[in-house]
């Protein structure tokens, strides 16, 4: 590990500097992590009397029920969507900013607000249009002829979701495209238009190779984004309904240990995240370490 | 550019101004209802246009307790919000660039083996662990507290990693000079260290008084008791009303009200926050 060459001979103090945030992990978060490891091979009855060990039964049976691999499913087609439309969106519009040049400042400022928006209000905001008795949005297309209600029908739960986290990380995609545009060398792009090429083949075969590294740092944050920041847009808006067509699996760990009080399956849930969690984050580091090449 | 396209640019300002419109529609609609009476949404339609009901709407929602579902006064929960946002904000850098400190400027035994520790929370956010954790705060007794409410959130791996970069960068002649003049490791911290990470710590409490504030799950557990309640958390319990319409004016002037503040920050404060949103990332 990187360190200076020159430093200071206390022995003492570099644990005291360390406390405050050792002190606040070791209680907060490794504890409860392992505490849902341990306890996630456990299994209480009914009356919460009597524990016992049960080994990987949790687990097993965690992949035998229906609603379980239900929510994978779930969480696999919203991340992928979500993901999906942020990032085409903003990739449009960091390509649009990319031609400005005096009103790049005042475009740039009117869509990156949307970051400082928490995703419970965005959830809120488009449950609002959405409404099916009041709302906008199925207002207009009920004049085309389609009955919105996203309390009933499973595919307009999973748009109205889709919807409202996609708008809340468009700006954080949008400020990452543009910088990775402003880093392609101009050069290029002009040898290119010299030998003939029009602005569309410019796109595809020079702009979009060498934004690659930015698109899958993206793509990652967007996934990781997907799976956990988006716990307040469902209980704001779906509540994972209907018929569980929106139970996300960060939200089916809360409903299953809160509400539904299985904690050893609220716990095995747990522990799969973990590990999703800590892949990404490998996946994502390496990525910082060397760049995607191309 | 590289030829002059004037379709191209007529199409680029018209999907940017497409984008803006989008991007600021949910708002706008959301204004527009908190600025009418009740009674405009009963019709059917929710008015596109601003009503004449602003002045009320928003006095009634600050003071609270027009009905039973309005009894918290909404001034109270954005103090809360302020004191989540903000201790949050400051507990993670202050025990961040602490232990960056620790980490880069002195060598001693389990040094590795703390900086994995730290690292493992990057791994764990507050959702997927989010029963065991509970149980540990209700054991400590911290539940509807202000300790409950920000504390278990301080951890930070990604601010450490960035203090731990920026010191890095920072020449080791400054360290070497200190050190002749006499100056101990506090010292050097105070005078040295801190002035030159001023702007990474500018940039870093924009991007973390925006996470303190928009936090909700967390709030929504451990708070029972209203005098805690943050402005984002509370707005899902006056939504969910069983029997009785929602109160539309109310609920959307209080969400106007609760996103506004952490929107000006980043709007007032938009070169830091791009440069804290980037370094974070990195």
């Amino acid at each position: 590990m990187q360190t200076k060459r020159t430093i200071f001979k206390n022995r003492g103090l570099p644990y005291l500097l360390l406390f405050p945030q050792l002190a606040v992990t070791l209680v907060f978060f490794i504890w409860p992590a392992a505490q849902a490891v341990r306890q996630s091979f456990l299994r209480e009855d009914a009356f919460g009397l009597k524990t016992s060990f049960v080994g990987l039964a949790n687990y097993r049976q965690l992949f035998n029920t229906p609603e379980y691999l239900n929510s994978l499913h779930v969480t696999l087609v919203f991340s992928v969507s979500t993901a999906a439309l942020a990032l085409v969106t903003s990739l449009l519009l960091a390509l649009s900013l990319d031609r400005m040049i005096r009103s790049a400042r005042i475009y740039t400022a009117l869509l990156v607000w949307p970051y400082a928006v928490a995703p419970a209000i965005a959830g809120v905001l488009w449950w609002f249009i959405f409404n099916p008795t009041i709302g906008v949005l199925p207002y207009v297309l009920a004049a085309l002829g389609y009955d919105w209600n996203h309390a009933l029908d499973k595919s307009d739960a999973m748009v109205l979701v889709v919807v409202a986290a996609a708008w809340k990380q468009i700006s954080y995609n949008f400020l990452f495209f543009v910088a990775g545009l402003q880093s392609i060398p101009a050069s290029m792009r002009e040898a290119a238009a010299i030998d003939g090429a029009g602005p569309v083949k410019r796109f595809f075969t020079i702009t979009l190779p060498l934004l690659s590294p930015t698109t899958f740092f993206l793509l990652v944050v967007n996934v990781v984004y997907t799976m956990f920041d988006t716990f307040a847009v469902i209980d704001a808006t779906t509540e994972g309904g209907p018929a569980q067509a929106t139970m996300i699996l960060v939200y089916k760990v809360y409903r299953d240990g809160f509400i539904g009080l299985n904690l050893g399956s609220s716990a095995a849930q747990s522990v799969v995240l973990m590990g999703i969690v800590i892949a990404l984050t490998i996946v994502q580091f390496r990525f910082v370490e060397r760049r995607v090449t191309y | 550019m590289v030829e002059n396209h004037r379709w191209l640019d007529v199409l680029a300002h018209l999907t940017l101004i497409l984008g803006v419109l989008i991007v600021a529609f949910p708002v706008y609609i959301a204004f527009v209802a908190s600025t009418h009476e009740p009674s405009a949404f009963v019709s059917g339609l929710i008015p596109l246009l601003p009503g004449d009901n602003l002045v009320p709407s928003y006095t009634d929602v600050l003071k609270g307790g027009t009905s039973a579902q309005m009894s918290v006064p909404i001034s109270t929960m954005l103090g809360n919000s302020l004191i989540m946002a903000l201790s949050i904000a400051v507990g993670k850098i202050v025990i961040s660039i602490l232990s960056a400190f620790a980490i880069v400027y002195f060598r001693f035994p389990f040094r590795q083996a703390a900086f994995w520790v730290i690292f493992l929370t990057l791994m764990l956010p507050v959702e997927v662990r989010i029963v065991p954790t509970f149980k540990v705060v209700s054991e400590l007794g911290m539940l509807n507290s202000y300790v409950g409410l920000t504390v278990p959130l301080i951890a930070s791996a990604t601010a450490t990693f960035l203090f731990r970069q920026v010191f890095l960068t920072i020449p080791e002649e400054l360290m070497e000079a200190a050190r002749i003049d006499g100056a101990g490791p506090l010292k050097f911290f105070w005078d040295v260290l801190l002035p030159m990470s001023r702007t990474n710590v500018a940039a870093l409490f924009v991007i973390l008084f925006i996470y303190g504030w928009n936090q909700y799950i967390w709030p929504i557990l451990v708070t029972t008791d209203s005098g805690y309640y943050t402005i984002v958390a509370g707005i899902k319990r006056m939504a969910d009303v069983v029997d009785s319409e929602p109160l539309w004016n109310f609920i959307m002037a209080t969400s106007v009200l609760a996103l506004l503040p952490p929107v000006v920050v980043v709007i007032a404060m938009q070169r830091l926050f791009v440069k804290g949103l980037v370094e974070t990332e990195k």
